[in-house]
């Protein structure tokens, strides 16, 4: 049984850092109507950032997001800048999934070259120190963790809802075209929203690092609960991200400690299978467009 | 005279909004009827519960005295009703001659679709003649998205026609076209009621209404209020208030389009 | 016409005659594994670049393949031989039965949500090869070699893998020429409009699901036949359908010609560059440049490029008219329809 609790509170913190890089890609996805498929290797890369910094400067893991932060912003607003915002309408929904995947399979070749393929894992104190709760132990880096993506979700909602640029974005999530027409400027927000997608990966990198060992190829994995989250929460809804990532963590926790670690991914999968077929929105997605 | 489409007490609500709220409407065989209201009005929502493209659960339409209501979109066409969309829908990247052709396939089993080629001569000349109605045959090989948006809304038209349908549902035929062209449309639909099909027309160009339909429906804010005929219809009051009443309704309707 | 069909037939004599040009079998295993995803892109091409949807599970097909192959010689103690390629049909049919499946549930939904779901579809059977006993997990399954002589062992899986990409090819022209591909075109451009003129959209987009799986089952068990063992790794290998995707686009999305021209440039390429660069990382660095390259460059393929360019001089016209969905499509089908046929 306290393996049991140990799971779903496993679940619920872990779930939080997905929910944090959930809600860029999903953002992204309502701005600009793309995925980002190198969301996941994004992650990976923010992840050897904060192994640089800490190996090479000896920075704490924390205080390494303020290097690490900034510069994914800065890499996002590139790549859509470089790359995105060429795309012409028509078959951009193909196009930019196999750019980005392009982006992700160049980053991941850059990491081999310069961190080789043999898994690494990021320490501090809080990844090795645990402390108890109902009889199990936790090391602390799940909570900072989960804190961290707390305060990065609540700084995200702060930014879209209590700022100019958030007005833009929100106009920009519900309709494109009328949000251009009142004059907001689409292109910028679509870039700044592609590098606000993009930062959240720097935190949820460290955490994933600290939590996993991890190496290039760890990106795959990554964009694949991330791509299912997503789906599940409804394509371009946060909240519902936030939601699909901690139930889904939560589940595949619990279904690897009563069944099997092995079963507990494909659980993950089915589940988004199943989901589809009774609503192919996703759980909190908007409908289609009406017919006119 | 009968009512070949016979539309039922429905109603759509789209979350707070009420589209449709208990909507009752005939169409008479071989009329051109007119269906007039304010901006949001429920007009298009109508169309798309006709023709399957959304689900009421309140409410029936028949169609020749049979329930169609919630039929697939497919399913009512093959069984004669046709329509147009309010911006239009054509098939941007196929030639005027392939948009033609879409529509002939519904009386064809799906295997056989298979095995045979495109079109048939036979197709090909009945596509043609059609495109020749609606004044289009000269760019049969262009790609549609090339048309004007005057022309997109005749293709349309033509393309329907094409599986010879004998209702037509028509959505703002006349909207956003120039007034040379609004001509050469009423034309059009008069010559094919002449050849026995039926029409329900939503328009807002009044002038077009009140010279091409032999009936005026009025819809408010989900229901139909008043049937008539133009003159009746004009003079009636209650339709001016709808009007009039309706401004606010109107700025909901275009916010929402 | 004629200057086509013309084409066609050197372009094939080319081909028959390939391995009895090039005697050396490190090229010859090249050419086959071209005509391989020369035969994967164009019927990737014949579900994706007709009817508008991005697959990018197809692997799926692939692997299942590879491993009816695999398992039936093993369970059924097959020894290695021409007998062998009498399992390729079976691969293509396990491919089509599970494409019903499969397409069932993933064409529910649109764009986007599509793609995704194809991802996890593939990723649910990755995992699966790697877990279920019949696959033998991780350590993969060895596949019976046959005892050919070493200078011709290529030809028999060179000449009937050509075989398998000549059906391919068939499938995708007759479709694309039938009123079948009409609707899928139809789909395509407006799938809700269609269903309204009567087209039966959810058949139409299985039958074409499942039309584009089965050669894709078949060089799947090709593949295994040629390499001589299987791993999950390699079977359901998440960058297949990218590099099938990059040949399609590259060539030219939805056209006959283009799938075959991408494979061609791109997979000796890829052959190629894995060999120089045996470490693999470099690799990876040099195709995603390649692929952005191509994609940014030439949005719409090499094949409607030139075929645009090439009308423009006939006509003597600076350039062919922008249409708002692509001109290709409408250079081409003006040429169809203006010719009788
Ligand atoms: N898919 C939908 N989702 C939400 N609201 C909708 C939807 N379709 C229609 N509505 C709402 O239902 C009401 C009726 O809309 P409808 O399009 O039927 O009006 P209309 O009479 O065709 O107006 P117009 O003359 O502007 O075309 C409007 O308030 C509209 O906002
Ligand atoms: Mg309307």
């Amino acid at each position: 049984m306290a393996a049991l609790y140990g799971a779903v509170i496993d679940g619920i913190l872990t779930g939080g850092v997905y929910a944090l890089m959930a809600a860029g890609l999903t953002l992204i996805f309502g701005v600009m109507d793309i995925i980002n498929i190198a969301q996941g290797v994004l992650v990976v890369l923010a992840a050897y950032l904060s192994y640089f910094l800490s190996i090479r400067f000896g920075l704490d893991l924390f205080v390494g997001l303020l290097v690490t932060i900034p510069v994914l912003f800065l890499l996002g607003v590139a790549v859509e800048w470089l790359f995105i915002r060429r795309l012409r309408s028509q078959e951009k929904t193909a196009m930019s999934i196999l750019v980005t995947y392009a982006v992700a399979i160049i980053i991941e070749g850059v990491l081999s070259v310069t961190f080789g393929v043999n898994y690494v894992q990021l320490h501090g104190w809080y990844v090795t120190r645990s402390f108890q709760l109902l009889g199990f132990y936790l090391p602390y880096i799940y909570v900072f963790g989960f804190l961290l993506a707390a305060a990065l979700l609540a700084v995200l909602f702060v930014i879209l809802y209590r700022t100019r640029f958030g007005r833009s974005v929100r106009a920009s999530l519900q309709n494109r075209t009328a949000a251009q027409l009142i004059g907001v400027n689409v292109a910028r927000v679509s870039t700044l929203t592609f590098g606000l997608g993009v930062a959240v990966t720097a935190a949820g990198g460290m955490i994933f690092g600290a939590t996993n060992a991890f190496n290039p190829n760890s990106g795959y994995d990554l964009i694949s609960r991330l791509l299912a989250i997503v789906i599940l929460g409804g394509l371009g809804s946060i909240g519902g991200a936030l939601a699909a990532a901690v139930a889904m963590l939560v589940v595949e926790d619990v279904v690897a400690v009563i069944w099997s670690p092995v079963w507990s991914d494909v659980v993950f999968f089915v589940a988004l299978v199943a989901v589809l077929l009774i609503r192919p929105v996703g759980l909190f997605g908007r409908a289609a467009a009406r017919a006119q | 005279m009968s009512a070949l489409l016979e539309i039922d007490g429905v109603s759509k609500a789209y979350g707070g909004v009420q589209a449709l709220s208990a909507c009752s409407l005939d169409v008479a065989e071989g009329t051109i009827t007119g269906l007039i209201g304010p901006n949001g009005s429920g007009k298009t929502t109508l169309f798309n519960v006709v023709t399957g493209y959304e689900h009421v659960n309140v409410g029936a339409v028949r169609y020749r005295g049979r329930a169609i209501t919630n039929h697939a979109p497919d399913q009512v066409f093959k069984l004669g009703i046709g329509r147009t969309f309010q911006l239009t829908r054509i098939f941007a990247r196929l030639t005027l001659m392939e948009n033609m052709l879409v529509a002939t396939q519904h009386h064809e089993g799906w295997a056989r679709s298979m095995v045979r080629r495109g079109s048939s001569a036979g197709e090909r000349r009945r596509a043609l003649e059609l495109l020749e109605f609606v004044g289009l045959a000269g760019h049969a090989g262009e790609a549609a998205g090339t048309l004007s948006y005057g022309q997109r809304k005749l293709l349309e038209l033509a393309y329907v026609l094409i599986a010879d349908p004998e209702v037509l549902l028509l959505d703002e035929p006349a909207g956003g076209i120039n007034p040379s062209l609004i001509h050469y449309i009423t034309e059009r639909i008069r010559e094919l009621n002449r050849q026995g099909r039926t029409f329900l027309v939503v328009e807002h160009n009044m002038e077009f209404v009140m010279g091409l339909c032999e009936r005026v429906t009025v819809m408010h804010q989900g229901c139909v209020i008043v049937s008539g005929t133009p003159h009746e219809v004009r003079a009636d009051p209650r339709v001016l208030d709808a009007y009039l009443g309706g401004a606010d309704d109107e700025e909901e309707g275009a916010g929402a389009a | 016409m004629l200057p086509r069909a013309a084409g066609l037939g050197l372009l094939l004599l080319g081909l028959g005659a390939l391995p009895l040009v090039l005697s050396n079998p490190t090229y010859t295993s090249i050419a086959i594994f071209t005509l391989i995803y020369m035969t994967a892109a164009t019927s990737w091409n014949t579900f994706a670049g007709y009817s508008g949807y991005i697959p990018l599970g197809h692997v799926v097909f692939f692997g299942s393949g590879a491993y009816t192959l695999a398992v039936a010689a093993q369970d059924w103690h097959l020894v290695g031989g021409y007998g062998m390629f009498l399992l390729i049909p079976l691969a293509g049919l396990v491919a089509g039965l599970l494409a019903l499946p499969f397409g069932l549930v993933a064409l529910r939904t649109r764009r986007h949500t599509f793609v995704v779901i194809t991802i996890a579809i593939m990723f649910i059977f990755q995992l699966l090869a790697f877990n279920l006993g019949v696959t033998n997990g991780s350590s993969g399954i060895q596949i019976p070699t046959p005892l050919w002589p070493a200078a011709t062992f290529n030809d028999p899986f060179y000449y009937i893998t050509l075989g398998i990409l000549i059906l391919a090819v068939a499938t995708s022209w007759f479709v694309r020429r039938s009123r079948f591909g009409l609707q899928l075109l139809a789909i395509r451009d407006d799938e809700d409009r269609a269903r309204g003129l009567g087209v039966r959209t959810g058949r139409v987009k299985l039958t074409a699901f499942v039309i584009s799986a089965i050669p894709v089952g078949m060089v799947g068990a090709m593949y295994a036949y040629f390499i001589g063992q299987i791993f999950p790794q390699f079977a359901f290998d998440p960058l297949f359908d990218v590099s099938v995707a990059l040949m399609v686009f590259f060539g030219g999305l939805g056209t006959v010609a283009g799938p075959l021209l991408g494979a061609v440039v791109l997979e000796p390429l890829q052959q190629y560059l894995t060999l120089q660069f045996s470490i693999g990382d470099l690799y990876l660095i040099i195709y995603g440049v390649v692929f952005l390259a191509v994609i940014l460059l030439m949005p719409r393929g090499v094949v409607p490029s030139t075929r645009d360019w090439l009308r423009a001089r006939r006509t003597g016209r600076p350039d062919a008219p922008e249409v708002e969905g692509d001109t290709d499509r409408a250079a081409e089908v003006a040429a169809h329809t203006g010719s009788p046929t």
